[in-house]
């Protein structure tokens, strides 16, 4: 919100300049977001009269000008055309200063002097306008010689840009802000000045007023306003109301403003003659029923929206005919809109439900200044005292302004500002700092909340303008804030807390660290790739699986929860091979997404309003992908890389099983499950990415393998807590320990890993089973293949004699043979 | 009667689709596509033959051409599919390598040195400092209900506040009841529901993760971004302790002589509330473009658990206070970094990721 630094010294005193204040707004929450200056450094500027005008020879583009500007004449060279013999413009004479900081010197130009420099009103931080010289005669009637602030009435000012935070509807207004600076700096705030009724008659005599849904409407008022001219705004008024960003309109719609933007109440003026039997009621639309705005579009009423338990609730102002005249509190119709012919004026000032403003201003996509302000709660009782300072505004203009008695008064439902009880400790127990309760009560009384009590403790009742307290413990809270706020929280003091309960990461936590430390030192750079896709991406991998899809995407590019890493990656790595960096292996660690009807494991959670109700949410799976594209690299590196992964993690058990059915963007016949030997549970896969989709994300490159290996967090998480859990050391043996190679015909159908597997367990010497040489030939069996392990045996109690190793060596030849597999 | 040009038709397509049929390689069909369907093929021929038919006839025989040439080019879209089908299965069935069989200690391994993320380190740097704190770290869903992302902590459906947060809507069940959650807060929640559940309070916990706002992207703001709460709920818990674990986190994670203070603000979630900012990180309070001349940056929210909140999740008022705070992780970054545009972070240039170790 603007707020020019006069308008709030029209309400409290202050010497300091914009820049000291600064800091004390921020403190209090007002957070000054820029200081706009005008009509400073304008002191040396003076209004001269144009004398003559002459060519300079050889010059096309500047002409010397004579000015008087009360010292006789003085020549100036001077480049605009927009003036004539006898006007009146300014004129920085030479060593004056602009508000810019440019000193104007003496200057020779085609061999004329020029004594000075005549102002656009660009040049002087009046306006925007460059296209020619500021003519003083259209705005003023200029004496020359005077001082240009003078001829102008401007006075310097500062404009404060200021972010008021939604709990502040107060604050909305300069009176607002100007009593937290009342307050805090302990000054006086002055009243403004407002008018009384004039008039005898009765306002009932010439208007009716009514309220038909109290619950929505808690007050309307309407004042009766006669013998009204509408015309341009007396220059104060208007040149007040440009500073603070509005335009000024005429006289009555300023008053409107004006008071909007000092008090925080909207009125809405009416021309009476257009308001059926000068009438007007407040009520619920109905459904079927539409209003054309002021902004010219047509709005369908009373229709239920998107909004969480939005009904579709609308509040409307009718006139005598149950005719619509306006969206209540958000934005009128044109039909009552005042006009240079109006002469009878009807002035609403009311207050509306905030949270039906909030929901009909969503649902119409139509915000205004008065919702604004509505829509966060209005002063209830302050309704009759803006209609008062509209009504003295307005009497600047039209001296002879006639306001009736006893304006129309409707109550409906308004909140009763809470009462808070704040017990002697209550302070100290919210902020840890003793603010005692006597300066409480004085920060409190400034605010303007009505304070009772005394040593024991204080009750205190909110003033109706500030509808954001609440009572109870809530609104304990909303004082407590309020004391803290006015007296610093600069001033508060600072505790670090410690507690006995240990800090610390959970195991899933370690093991995601574990990971990532172990996949960058495998040389993997981990990434961020986009957790929002689009249709296309997501059929690449799932066409036709129902996909988890947000209803109002910024692009459709970005619509769809992705439900695999391996897209990003495979487009990131793109992205670097384009740069010349693709020689990389990219991995990230984060989360891919189930429609709930695609996944036997949908997250239940409360929902609904209130949370009373269970519903079935996309089931989030935490994966760990990683794209190998490095020049060497394909299914062989990725195996390579999960067996250093895997034994890192201490996952002895997982064996890297062949499979046929593979996950989508895989190479289906290089693929392999990652299986716990003990679970049966299926940890992840590993293989290459499969060459279609790599030429469809990254077209440039045929045939180009790259390595894939994707991880199940949710599984990895509990076999490897398992495997760690029942883990305890191996001592190795002191003893020489014996290796033998055994070449075994093993069937294709048995992996080589189960097989290891089977080895190992089979006699209680074998220390290690390591996979050593595979060999196909011409001179095997069809559908076998020879796999040569090395096998390393051991004792801790002795060296193993030949005999021992011989007969485990045996052993061992006979559990291959339970599995199909022969000696070679 | 002159002879229709067409009265072949029937036999000259058989023949034409006997002639796709009999195609075994991708190549071979490409080569003789044009004979087939181009300006060259019979087709074509018999489509310029039309024009010595009588005008009343041309109609009909150009239709029944046109069905014909569409069988054909039909035919020819199976075909190159089925062609195509075969030539993936077989080069497949070449590449066919049983994973089983790979000798790890024999197969070639290029070497390359990884990096870290920026946002991993900076998460993760961000929570060793708060553990070291005492806090423990824990996780939340990135899909939320309007519960947990909004009611429960006490932004009703419809309050303006809603503005505060430019929310994604999730396609499921009644319109804008599922979310992606635009905060951490959720978690929150989450986690005082559990606590009162299983009767274990206090908590002293940090919540890092993804969030998302449907926001424009630009140098200063993604859609999607990534932020750590903080939430303390234990006995005689003050404002005074807010202040003081901020005031240690931003000396702990900043380094020396990057101050933090608090300023009022609002949240409907917390109350006192407070906004907190740190020196700057540029010009170190001198007063910069960065900071507007102020001396200082807003990093984050925070502020004492609200009432409401508390009453929302079942915890006890009187007997339980706390605090809760929020920012960046990704805001972190930048300044620590001095990061010009936050886009950097999602572009993946491995020339940007190599600088962190």
């Amino acid at each position: 919100m603007k707020i020019p630094l006069s308008w709030l010294r029209e309400f409290v005193d202050l010497p300091e300049t914009a820049d000291e204040l600064r800091p004390t707004l921020d403190d209090l929450g007002l957070v000054v977001e820029g200081i706009e200056r005008v009509g400073e450094g304008l002191d040396d500027v003076i209004v001269a009269r144009i004398d003559e005008i002459r060519d300079i020879e050889g010059a096309d583009r500047v002409r010397l000008v004579v000015v008087d500007a009360g010292d006789g004449p003085l020549e100036i060279v001077c480049g605009a055309t927009n003036f004539a013999l006898g006007d009146h413009v300014p004129l920085a004479p030479v060593g004056a200063m602009l508000p810019d900081g440019f000193v104007i010197t003496q200057r020779t130009m085609r061999g004329v002097t020029s004594n000075g420099m005549l102002c656009s009103g660009r040049e002087l931080g009046l306006s925007d306008d460059h296209r020619g010289l500021l003519v003083l005669d259209a705005l003023t009637t200029p004496r020359v010689g005077e001082g240009l602030r003078e001829a102008l009435g401007i006075e310097p000012d500062a404009i404060f840009d200021i972010s008021v935070e939604g709990n502040r509807p107060d604050a909305w207004s300069v009176e607002g802000v100007a009593r937290d600076l009342a307050t805090r700096l302990g000054r006086a705030l002055r009243e403004p000045t407002i008018a009384a009724p004039n008039v005898a008659t009765t306002s009932e005599s010439f208007a009716q007023a009514g309220i038909d849904a109290p619950e929505l409407c808690g007050r309307l008022t309407v004042s009766v306003l006669r013998r009204v001219t509408v015309a341009p705004s007396p220059a104060w008024i208007a040149r007040r109301l440009e500073s603070a960003g509005m335009r000024s309109i005429s006289n009555v719609v300023d008053a409107s403003n004006f008071v909007m933007l000092e008090l925080g109440q909207p009125t809405h003026p009416y021309d009476a003659a257009f308001v059926a039997g000068q009438t007007i009621r407040v009520r619920r639309a109905r459904s079927g029923e539409s209003l054309q705005t002021l902004d010219g579009v047509t709005r369908e009423l009373a229709k239920a929206g998107r909004g969480l338990g939005d009904t579709g609730e609308d509040c409307v102002i009718v006139d005598g005919d149950d005719q619509l005249l306006g969206l209540a509190g958000i934005m009128g119709g044109a039909s009552s809109e005042i006009s240079d012919s109006t002469v009878d004026v009807l002035v609403e000032a009311a207050y509306f439900d905030p949270m039906t403003i909030a929901r009909s201003s969503k649902r119409h996509g139509l915000r205004s200044e008065a919702s604004n302000r509505f829509e966060r709660g209005v002063d209830p009782q302050g309704a009759l005292r803006a209609v008062a300072r509209f009504v003295e505004l307005l009497r600047e203009s039209i001296p002879d302004l006639e306001w009736y008695a006893a304006p129309l008064d409707v109550w409906g439902q308004v909140p009763v500002p809470s009462m808070v009880e704040l017990r002697d400790g209550d302070i100290e127990r919210a902020l840890g700092a003793a603010i005692s309760l006597e300066e409480s009560a004085t920060i409190l009384r400034g605010l303007g909340f009505v304070v009772a009590g005394g040593d024991e403790g204080l009750v205190v009742t909110a003033p109706s303008s500030r509808p954001d307290v609440r009572s109870g413990a809530a609104g304990r809270a909303d004082v407590i804030e309020e004391i803290a706020r006015l007296h610093s929280y600069l001033r508060l003091p600072r505790h670090t807390p410690t507690w006995p309960e240990p800090g610390g990461l959970n195991d899933r936590q370690r093991l995601r660290r574990v990971i990532q430390d172990v996949v960058v030192d495998l040389g993997a750079n981990v990434v961020w790739t986009p957790s929002l896709g689009s249709d296309s991406d997501f059929d690449l991998l799932h066409p036709g699986v129902p996909r988890v899809r947000i209803t109002n995407p910024l692009v459709s590019d970005e619509s769809v929860l992705r439900a695999s890493m391996l897209v990003g990656l495979v487009r990131a790595w793109g992205k670097n091979v384009e740069r010349g960096v693709g020689n990389v292996v990219l991995a990230e660690l984060g989360t891919v997404f189930a429609h709930p009807d695609a996944t036997e494991h949908p997250r239940h959670t409360r929902g609904g309003v209130g949370g009373t109700t269970t519903l079935r949410l996309p089931q989030e799976n935490e994966r760990l992908t990683l794209v190998l594209g490095r020049a060497a690299d394909d299914a062989a590196s990725a195996v390579a890389l999960w067996a250093a992964l895997g034994e890192r993690l201490g996952l002895a058990e997982v064996v890297v099983r062949s499979c046929d059915d593979g996950p989508a963007g895989f190479h289906p016949s290089r693929v392999a499950a990652l299986v716990d030997h003990a679970t049966s549970a299926t940890l992840g896969y590993v293989g290459e990415v499969d060459p279609q989709l790599v030429v469809t994300l990254v077209p440039s490159l045929i045939n180009r393998r790259l390595g894939a290996v994707d991880l199940d967090l949710d599984v990895l998480a509990d076999v490897s807590l398992a495997t760690r859990r029942s883990q305890f050391v191996t001592m190795p043996s002191r003893y020489p320990s014996a290796v033998v190679d055994l070449a075994l015909v093993t069937p294709d159908e048995v992996h080589a890993q189960d097989l290891a597997h089977a080895l190992r367990a089979a006699s209680e010497l074998v220390e290690e089973v390591t996979l050593f040489d595979v060999y196909r030939g011409a001179n095997l069996a069809p559908g076998t293949r020879s796999l040569a392990y090395s096998v390393r045996f051991s004792s801790n109690e002795r060296t193993l004699s030949d005999e021992e190793v011989s007969g485990a060596r045996e052993v061992l030849i006979e559990r291959a043979r339970t599995l199909g597999a022969t000696l070679r | 009667m002159t002879s229709s040009p067409l009265e072949n038709l029937a036999a000259q397509k058989a023949e034409l689709l006997g002639l796709i049929d009999s195609f075994s390689t991708l190549d071979a069909l490409r080569e003789a596509e044009p004979g087939i369907t181009g300006k060259r093929s019979i087709l074509s021929a018999l489509q310029k033959s039309l024009g010595s038919l009588p005008p009343d006839e041309r109609a009909p025989a150009g239709a029944l051409l046109q069905e014909a040439r569409r069988e054909v080019e039909a035919a020819l879209e199976r075909k190159r599919e089925d062609l195509s089908r075969s030539a993936r299965v077989a080069s497949l069935e070449t590449d066919r390598m049983d994973l089983g069989d790979v000798v790890v200690a024999a197969t070639r391994v290029p070497l390359s040195a990884g990096h870290p993320g920026l946002i991993t380190s900076t998460q993760r740097e961000l929570e060793d400092v708060f553990v070291g704190m005492g806090f423990t770290v824990a996780d939340g869903p990135e899909v939320e209900s309007d519960w947990y992302n909004f009611e429960a902590l006490n932004i009703p459906p419809a309050h303006p506040a809603r503005g505060l947060w430019d929310t994604f809507y999730v396609d499921l069940g009644d319109p804008e009841t599922v979310v992606l959650r635009t905060h951490t807060s959720p978690t929150q929640i989450h986690l005082m529901e559990e606590a009162v559940a299983a009767d274990s309070l206090p908590i002293h916990s940090v919540m890092p993760g993804r969030c998302f706002r449907r926001d424009t992207p630009d140098s200063s703001h993604l859609a999607t971004f990534h932020q750590i709460e903080g939430l303390v709920v234990d006995r005689g818990i003050t404002f005074a302790d807010l202040a003081g674990v901020i005031e240690t986190f931003t000396r702990a994670y900043f380094g020396a002589g990057i101050e933090s203070r608090l300023r009022p603000g609002f949240f409907p979630f917390t109350e006192p509330s407070a906004e907190f900012e740190i020196t700057c990180t540029i010009c170190r309070g001198e007063g910069c473009r960065t900071c507007s001349l102020t001396g200082w940056l807003e990093l984050g929210g925070s502020g004492m658990l609200d009432p409401a909140v508390l009453a929302a999740v079942g915890i006890d008022g009187d007997e339980w206070s706390g605090f809760a705070f929020g920012f960046g992780i990704d805001r972190c970054a930048q300044m620590r970094h001095q990061i010009g545009d936050m886009r950097a972070l999602i572009d993946n240039d491995v020339r940007f990721l190599r600088q962190f170790s």
